[in-house]
């Protein structure tokens, strides 16, 4: 075959690409360096990188940094740690196991922005959710959970979108488990402690490293259940750099602090994209 | 005999375990389908309700107030349009590096998921900065590119990881019998790799259709999908639980179910083949 024909094959691919990023990330650059705000389009002109000063020595962004490490590091803890539990609860046959795979799946499917409402309204409303009246139930004071938890709510609801898709991998890749090494063992005297250290847990180590890259490409940037939920309030207790960059961009209608706040990110990803291409890397190999 | 006992004991503690836990689980879903079915009165009752005459007229109510057609109608073409584009660029992409692999291959597949990696929140002012001057503000256009192009690293990777598992001597001996590139991909790559597309194709639509952050900033009345139609319940209308949960409930029942049907193909596609 023409030795040129794969390259044409894969251009359209990388050019579109290539494109979708270095064309806002040229821009983003542009735009951080000038003085950029909607609301005075009068007022243009080089400033170097006042922007990033302003972005950087703004009290909110500590507050942000923090949030985000601490909602990815959160949710990906409670998925693989609760998923590989519900794995192996629900991997030996019982009735309705079936039923139970599908239901327990479910959430992974609800778009962001259902999941923040429904718990944001019909879950933690501190006087008709069903939270509340749980609270009562039991002789509590009801939580007013936005208010008072709002970063611990937020990871509350976007871990039960994830922690689903952590089951169903962990389910998946329990099935080719090797079952006639898991009897020997048992035959040998193994305690299921040691079969969960040495037999399972080994066993999983590709689909762990799984869900934590995926996991992390979609965590990093968390927006629909924080913009539907707490809206980043009160304060910044639940605003993350996405969250905040969105702020400076659509509600301050600074663009010029927003791409310097979106370079920030980007660098913020980079980093977290070499540790995870190094894992992935390693575990794809094998 | 005291084993087998304690083994049914067990059994039984499994089995009542497993339920458990799902049905807390599912709770909050469970819960939106029922107040879907509920008056606005009965939604908030305390405490709250769980047997009641079910009614349909939150769902009525929802299509006349706000046109629940038209965003199913955005979000259905916008998920199946970007879903054949990305298709459309990933299956040749993936082919190319499968098949021929040079020097750069792995650099690149590397790079490409790099993309992913970026926030999109990171390109939000450039974006909509372009997409108002080129006139793509509130478009469906706008929204499947953007759906594309956010979408194809995932899916080179998927198509890619699949085709690998194919040996290329199948392809060669069919371009030895003089078969062209067209009749090879039709003939030969596309019987063997039904499954894979299937199931990368499957995941696109899923994502696309749940896709938040870029409909509720580039798009509102005319190109709006159920995303950002639920978003818009946010507040004072959020009080209305009955028909936000009517509203909910049609705008997730399509993809849920879908999802069902298609969990295998899922896992197998967004695992790159590497959880089996």
């Amino acid at each position: 075959m023409n030795r040129f024909i794969p390259r044409i094959l894969l251009a359209p691919a990388v050019l579109t690409l290539f494109l979708w990023m270095i064309v806002p990330l040229v821009m983003s650059i542009y735009f951080s360096v000038i003085r950029y705000n909607l609301m005075q389009p009068d007022k243009t002109g080089f400033i170097g990188l006042e922007n990033f000063e302003y972005f950087m020595t703004d009290p909110s962004f500590g507050t942000a940094v923090v949030n985000t490490i601490l909602l990815l590091g959160s949710v990906i803890l409670i998925s693989v740690i609760g998923g590989i539990l519900l794995a192996l609860l629900v991997d030996a046959p019982f009735p309705g196991r079936n039923m139970v795979r599908i239901l327990l799946i479910s959430p992974f499917f609800v778009m962001p922005t259902v999941n923040a409402l429904l718990w944001k309204h019909m879950m933690m409303n501190p006087i008709y959710g069903v939270l509340a009246q749980v609270w009562i139930f039991f002789g509590a004071t009801p939580v007013d959970w936005l208010t008072d938890w709002p970063l611990w709510s937020v990871i509350l609801i976007v871990s039960w979108q994830w922690l689903p898709f952590a089951t169903l991998i962990f389910i998946t890749a329990l099935q080719s488990m090797d079952r006639e090494q898991l009897e020997a063992s048992t035959m040998d005297g193994a305690t299921y402690l040691q079969q969960l250290r040495y037999l399972y847990i080994p066993h999983l180590g590709r689909s762990m490293a799984v869900v934590v890259m995926i996991e992390m490409i979609f965590l990093l940037s968390v927006f629909a259940e924080i913009y539907t939920t707490t809206g980043g309030g009160p304060g910044d207790a639940s605003t993350n750099v996405a969250f905040l960059i969105f702020k400076q961009a659509l509600l301050n209608f600074d663009a010029g602090v927003a791409s310097a706040g979106a370079l920030f990110a980007v660098v913020l990803a980079n980093i977290a994209g070499v540790f995870l291409i190094r894992m992935v890397g390693k575990n794809l190999d094998k | 005999m005291n084993t087998s006992l304690s083994k049914s004991a067990l059994f039984y503690l499994r089995t009542l375990c497993a339920w458990g836990i799902t049905l807390l689980l599912f709770f909050p879903l469970g819960w939106l389908v029922l107040t879907a079915f509920k008056t606005e009165l009965q939604a908030i009752s305390v405490p709250p309700l769980l047997f009641f005459p079910p009614t349909l007229e939150n769902f009525t109510i929802v299509q006349e107030r706000s046109d629940y057609l038209l965003y199913a109608k955005n979000s259905l073409i916008t998920s199946v349009a970007s879903t054949i584009l990305g298709l459309a660029l990933a299956f040749p992409a993936a082919y190319s590096m499968a098949f021929f692999k040079g020097k750069y291959t792995k650099d690149i597949l590397m790079w490409m998921l790099s993309t992913k990696m970026m926030p999109a929140v990171g390109a939000l002012v450039p974006i909509y900065v372009l997409a108002q001057g080129s006139g793509l503000l509130d478009t469906r256009t706008g929204l499947v590119i953007i759906f594309t192009l956010s979408n194809l690293p995932i899916m080179v990777w998927m198509l890619y990881s699949q085709f690998k598992e194919i040996p290329g001597e199948i392809l060669e001996a069919a371009r030895m019998d003089g078969a062209s590139l067209w009749q090879e991909f039709r003939m030969v790559l596309l019987p063997l790799t039904l499954g894979g597309l299937a199931s990368t194709g499957l995941l696109c639509l899923v994502l696309s259709w749940n896709e938040a952050f870029w409909s509720l900033n580039l798009s509102a009345a005319k190109a709006g999908t159920l995303a950002t139609l639920i978003a818009s319940y946010s507040s004072p209308e959020g009080l209305f639980w009955a028909k936000l949960s009517a509203a909910s409930f049609m705008a997730i029942a399509p993809i849920v179910v879908f999802g069902w049907f298609s969990q295998k193909q899922l896992v197998q596609g967004l695992t790159f083949g590497a959880v089996k």
